[in-house]
C-alpha cells in the first residue's frame, strides 16, 4: 500500500492505496465520483477523462500513484450537483450534443481544455481535438455545433474549470 | 483490464533510480508517461514484478539546443514537443511529427524516451530520430553511452537498451530545419500511422547535398531508403516521384489487419512522393507548411 494526497476538485484527499490501482479506479470507488466514466479502459473511448494540472488525462491510463501532489478534475468539477449547468453542459445540452451520456463526461473535460484560455477553433480543428473522445450515438455533428457555441459565448473570458 | 499486481518503486533521483535497476532490472519495467505501459498492463501483455516510475526524478525534461542537435530529456512530453518553441525552430519536423502521437490526452502525458523504448515499428519517434541522424542517450549505474539511433532499434517492441539502463534523453540533428518533410496516413485521427515516411535534406547552392529517407510502418522498425536518397541527391525535376518510386520498390511490408502488404507498399509511394515534394518545394519556396 502507498499513501497518496491528492486534490480533486479543490478538495484535498489522502488514501493508502494499493499502487497498481488506476486514477480512474480512485476516483469513482475510493471517493465515490463515478462521473468519470469506465469504457475501454486501453486508452481509445476518451470516457475517463480527467484533467490532471489543467491537461486532459486518460484516468485508465494513470495510476492513482502518479498523480500523488497533483490536481485533479473530474467532470464533478462543472457544477455542484443541482446547480446551474456549466456553460459547456448547457451548449451540449442546447445542441443535442449528447444521447446516452456514457462519453459526456470525458467529453465535457476534454472541451474544458480546449475552451480554457478562451480562444475559439474551426470545425476542423474541434473535430480533431475531440478525436479521441468517442460517441456511438451523436455522430458528432452535434458535438462540433456545442463546442462552437460555447468558444463563441466564451470568446473573450476562460472558462474557469476549477 | 486492471494491472496486475507488482512493486512499485518510486525514485527522487537519476541515481536512486540507476540502483534499483541494477538490482531488479531484470524483472522490471519503467514508467514514464504511462501511454504505452499501462495498455501493456491493463490487458496484462506485460506483468512485471517490479515498476519503477521516473515522474519524480527531475532533469529528465531539458530541452536544449546545443552544437548540431536538439537534445530532448527523455521525460519530456510529446505535447511540449508540439509547442516548443525551440522544437519549432530547431527541428521543425519533430514539432510536425508530434502532432501526429495519439490523442491530446495521450500527448500531454506521453514521453519521448517512453515511446523511443517501446520501440512500436509505427511511432513517429523512432521514425524522426532515424531520419535525423538521432542518438539516444542510455545511462545506467556504470555511465552513459551513446548511441545512433540505427543501432537502437532493433524490432518490434525490441531496442539495444539492457535492463539496467534509463534512456536519459535523445538528440536531434538540427541540419535538416529547412528542407523536410512529413506525411503519414493514420485510418483515424490519433490511430497509429499505417505508413508514415519523413524526408530531410540539406540544399546547398540549388542542390541537395544530403538526403534521409525515412519510413515507418513497412518494417518491424523504421528504416531508411537509400536509393530513394539517391533519387533526391540525383536532382532531377522528378525527384520526388523517382523517390517514391525507389521506396516502394524498396519495402517489404508486412500485412496486418490496418492493410496487405501492396496496400502498405502504394501508400509507401504517396506518402514518399508528398514528404519529398515538401521537402524541396520548402526550398523553392513552393509549399507552406503550416
Amino acid at each position: 500500500m502507498r499513501e497518496v494526497h491528492v486534490t480533486v476538485n479543490g478538495a484535498s484527499a489522502a488514501a493508502a492505496i494499493d499502487p497498481r490501482m488506476l486514477l480512474s479506479d480512485f476516483l469513482r470507488d475510493r471517493l465515490g465520483l463515478t462521473g468519470t466514466h469506465v469504457g475501454c479502459e486501453h486508452g481509445y473511448c476518451g470516457s475517463c477523462t480527467v484533467l490532471v494540472d489543467g491537461a486532459s488525462t486518460r484516468s485508465c491510463l494513470t495510476l492513482a500513484v502518479q498523480v500523488d501532489g497533483k490536481s485533479v478534475h473530474t467532470v464533478e468539477s462543472l457544477a455542484a450537483h443541482g446547480a446551474e449547468l456549466h456553460p459547456i453542459q448547457q451548449a451540449l445540452k442546447d445542441c443535442h450534443g449528447l444521447q446516452c451520456g456514457f462519453c459526456t463526461p470525458g467529453l465535457l473535460m476534454s472541451v474544458a481544455e480546449l475552451a480554457s484560455n478562451g480562444s475559439t477553433c474551426t470545425r476542423d480543428e474541434i473535430r480533431e481535438h475531440l478525436a479521441g473522445n468517442t460517441c456511438r450515438c451523436t455522430g458528432y455533428q452535434h458535438i462540433v455545433d456545442a463546442v462552437e457555441q460555447v468558444m463563441r459565448s466564451l470568446r473573450s473570458e476562460a472558462v474557469d474549470v476549477s | 483490464m486492471k494491472p496486475p499486481k507488482f512493486a512499485y518503486h518510486a525514485p527522487q533521483s537519476l541515481t536512486e533510480a540507476l540502483q534499483t535497476l541494477a538490482g531488479v532490472g531484470d524483472e522490471a519495467v519503467l514508467l514514464a508517461g504511462g501511454q504505452s505501459l499501462l495498455p501493456l498492463l491493463n490487458m496484462r501483455l506485460a506483468s512485471p514484478a517490479h515498476v519503477v516510475d521516473l515522474g519524480r526524478v527531475p532533469g529528465l525534461d531539458d530541452i536544449r539546443v546545443t552544437n548540431g542537435h536538439a537534445e530532448v530529456g527523455a521525460m519530456v512530453t510529446h505535447r511540449r514537443m508540439e509547442v516548443d518553441p525551440l522544437i519549432a525552430h530547431a527541428v521543425p519536423l519533430a514539432q510536425k511529427a508530434a502532432g501526429y502521437v495519439g490523442f491530446r490526452a495521450i500527448r500531454n502525458r506521453g514521453t519521448v524516451g517512453g515511446s523511443v523504448a517501446h520501440a512500436d515499428p509505427a511511432a513517429e519517434w523512432p521514425l524522426v530520430l532515424l531520419t535525423l541522424d538521432g542518438e539516444i542517450e542510455l545511462t545506467s549505474a556504470n555511465g552513459s553511452r551513446t548511441i545512433r539511433a540505427d543501432d537502437f532499434f532493433e524490432s518490434v517492441y525490441s531496442t539495444a537498451k539492457r535492463s539496467d539502463e534509463v534512456v536519459t534523453s535523445v538528440r536531434f540533428g538540427t541540419r535538416f530545419e529547412r528542407n523536410w518533410g512529413f506525411w503519414e496516413f493514420q485510418r483515424r485521427t490519433g490511430d497509429f500511422a499505417t505508413v508514415a515516411v519523413a524526408v530531410a535534406c540539406v540544399v546547398e547552392g540549388g542542390s541537395v547535398t544530403e538526403a534521409r529517407v525515412g519510413i515507418a510502418g513497412a518494417a518491424e522498425k523504421p528504416v531508411r531508403c537509400t536509393t530513394a536518397e539517391q533519387a533526391l541527391l540525383a536532382g532531377s525535376t522528378s525527384a520526388a516521384s523517382e523517390a517514391a518510386a525507389a521506396a516502394q520498390d524498396a519495402v517489404d511490408p508486412y500485412d496486418d489487419v490496418h492493410g496487405s502488404s501492396s496496400y502498405r507498399k502504394r501508400l509507401v509511394f504517396a506518402a514518399t512522393k508528398r514528404a519529398a515534394t515538401q521537402a524541396l518545394g520548402h526550398h523553392y519556396g513552393v509549399l507552406d507548411h503550416a
